[in-house]
């Protein structure tokens, strides 16, 4: 028998799970822009289709300083305080 | 030097649990059977378990099962000779030298140990026991004796032996989850079907190995060196050691990976970017300072090639680290398109004696006596530029403009991204051939051949990356004509010497986004 040291960092992965569908959008949407070239217009095209289907629904627009970059965790809480849904576009 | 003794249990001869302290008095002597003065002790021994064995314990503690056996055949004991075969009794008590004798009262506790055979000191502990028990002399002619044998080093302290010991122990350094791989596995295989690997064979880290490793650094072993991305799980200095050991380091370049993932694990480096990007960018490492001599580091001949192992390993060291404890894997947050062999390893330190400009570690503000290493994160490379035939100091610059003019598309100018110039030494000679070519006027000259119009920018049949054609349309003629350099500003352009002394073959590391929302490069000083 040989025994050799564990070299990660031992964290369980914890599997997630799909939030459950509700079927309907209510309350307020964030648009989340992580800054990558055209990401804009794509929100821009989403944005408008939601206000058409959902005239009722909020729309708030953010955007990543940097889609480089993880999103700095200010934005990260001001996001899942406002929002009771996200949208994050990549896009190019 | 000894540790106080300590509580044990063990079986003797019979199968019999012994248990320390008895509760009695007791002698408890440590033999090796290949030892000639422990072979000389052992009938002294039995003598004192025939005189006083009522009324103490008298216990010979052999160093391995066989070696016991032959002990009692050869000495004819009857005293009980206990199995210490695991060593780690003789580990706890902590002599170094074989017989080692303690005389101890009925908690455990007692005078210093005897090691090794000098008579007088003996007869004095035949003395110290008579008189302790009230009891009469044993029977033993010390006049037969020698009057001085030196002892055997203890088994325990074989240094393979050691550092098992020294892993297993109560207050060893050592934390990480232990695997268990039954001897019918293939160990190799083994840790290639965990992911430990990054497709390239491991040096098992068992716990000696990780230990011996540890010795490479005055740091805790539990010490958070970094919080890694993309996971930001923290590596501590065993989670390190571990990896490098995987890699193949040996303990001394330890502070080197400990300094590199320092650097690459700040905001400024930004390792998760670095990591996720399509583009497949990886650290480069350059080491300066005199720890380049200290490990060996290859400087000259194929500095940016294979065989030397603080080059290969060092490097390595890093990418594994990130990889197991940051958890970057391909396929998962990493998402290079084609990635880069640089993510296996790119190491290599700066040839500072064949350097006529002010090392890379002096220039970003360290003293030319610190040991720094500086981690760029770089996309391509290292990327030939050859000139055989330039003898004029600013056709030599020249071509090393031309050289780098090609990073991401020859056509792209003005771009805010790092280039790392590794200049051969022949290079240099031709630079130099004038007088005094300062890395100023280098810079300068890169900048100036590579200043092209704006126009050929511009969006064409042949290429449609650059300035589109609609944005072009908006311009006047004059800017269109304008020159622009291929870096937009010449502190993009780091500079190194490295490489034989034979050779007009210049290399060129080409960059990755940088600044703030990318990555600036990141200089840590090595604590050795």
């Amino acid at each position: 028998m040989t025994t050799i040291l564990d070299p990660t960092d031992e964290r369980v992965p914890v599997e997630r799970q799909i939030t459950a569908r509700t079927g309907d959008i209510s309350g307020i949407v964030g648009l989340l822009d992580i800054h990558k070239p055209r990401g804009n217009i794509l929100l821009d095209e989403l944005e408008l289709l939601l206000a058409t289907r959902y005239p009722k629904v909020e729309l708030r627009r953010y955007t990543k300083p940097t889609f480089a970059k993880p999103c700095p965790s200010d934005l990260r809480l001001q996001i899942r305080s406002e929002c009771d849904y996200l949208v994050e576009a990549l896009a190019d | 030097m000894s540790a106080a003794p300590s509580g044990f249990s063990l079986t003797d001869q019979n199968g019999q649990t012994r248990a320390f302290p008895t509760g009695r008095p007791s002698l408890i002597a440590f033999l090796k059977e290949d030892c000639n003065t422990c072979n000389l002790v052992a009938p002294i021994l039995e003598a004192f378990h025939q005189a006083w064995g009522e009324q103490a314990d008298i216990w010979v503690l052999g160093q391995s099962k066989d070696g016991n056996q032959i002990l009692q055949d050869r000495h004819g004991l009857t005293l009980p000779v206990l199995d210490d075969s695991a060593l780690k009794t003789s580990f706890a008590w902590g002599f170094e030298i074989v017989p080692a004798v303690y005389w101890l009262d009925a908690e455990g506790q007692g005078g210093p140990c005897v090691e090794g055979f000098v008579r007088t000191e003996w007869q004095a502990l035949a003395q110290q026991i008579s008189a302790d028990l009230k009891a009469s002399d044993c029977d033993v002619v010390w006049a037969d004796l020698p009057d001085w044998r030196p002892g055997c080093g203890s088994k325990h302290l074989d240094p393979e032996i050691h550092d098992r010991l020294l892993a297993e122990a109560d207050n060893s350094p050592i934390r990480a989850r232990r695997i268990e791989i039954a001897s019918s596995d293939d160990l190799d295989e083994f840790m290639f079907d965990q992911g430990f690997s990054d497709g390239l064979p491991l040096v098992p880290p068992t716990p000696e190995r990780v230990l011996r490793m540890l010795s490479g650094t005055q740091r805790g072993s539990q010490e958070i060196v970094a919080v890694v991305p993309p996971n930001m799980a923290p590596a501590t200095v065993e989670k390190v050691a571990i990896n490098a050991v995987m890699a193949g380091c040996r303990p001394e370049y330890l502070p080197v990976v400990i300094a590199a993932l320092e650097a690459v694990c700040t905001d400024e480096f930004n390792m998760h970017g670095v990591t996720a990007t399509t583009m497949g960018a990886s650290p480069v490492l350059v080491i300066n300072g005199p720890i380049r001599q200290k490990l060996g580091m290859n400087m000259k001949l194929g500095a940016l090639g294979p065989d030397n192992r603080a080059n290969a390993t060092i490097g390595r060291a890093l990418r594994l680290i990130i990889r197991n404890v940051g958890g970057a894997k391909p396929g998962g947050v990493d998402r290079s398109t084609l990635s880069t062999p640089m993510k296996f390893t790119m190491c290599f330190p700066e040839w500072e004696e064949g350097s006529p400009w002010e090392p890379l570690h002096v220039e970003r503000g360290f003293a030319a006596s610190d040991s720094v290493v500086t981690a760029f994160a770089m996309t391509s490379g290292p990327v030939q530029i050859v000139d055989q035939e330039s003898r004029q100091p600013d056709q030599i610059a020249g071509t090393l403009g031309l050289g780098l003019e090609g990073m991401f598309l020859a056509k792209i100018h003005r771009m805010p991204v790092d280039a790392l110039l590794v200049v051969c030494p022949e290079h240099v000679k031709t630079l130099l051939s004038d007088g005094p070519y300062s890395k100023a006027r280098l810079r300068d000259r890169i900048q100036e051949v590579t200043r092209r119009p704006l126009r050929d920018m511009v969006a064409n049949e042949i290429s449609g990356a650059g300035i589109p054609l609609a944005s072009a349309a908006k311009m006047t003629e004059a800017q269109l004509d304008m020159l622009v350099p291929k870096f937009s500003s010449d502190q993009h352009i780091h500079i190194v010497v490295a490489g034989s002394e034979a050779g007009k073959f210049s290399a060129a590391f080409h960059g990755w986004v940088t600044g703030p929302a990318g990555s600036v490069s990141v200089s840590r000083k090595i604590e050795c």
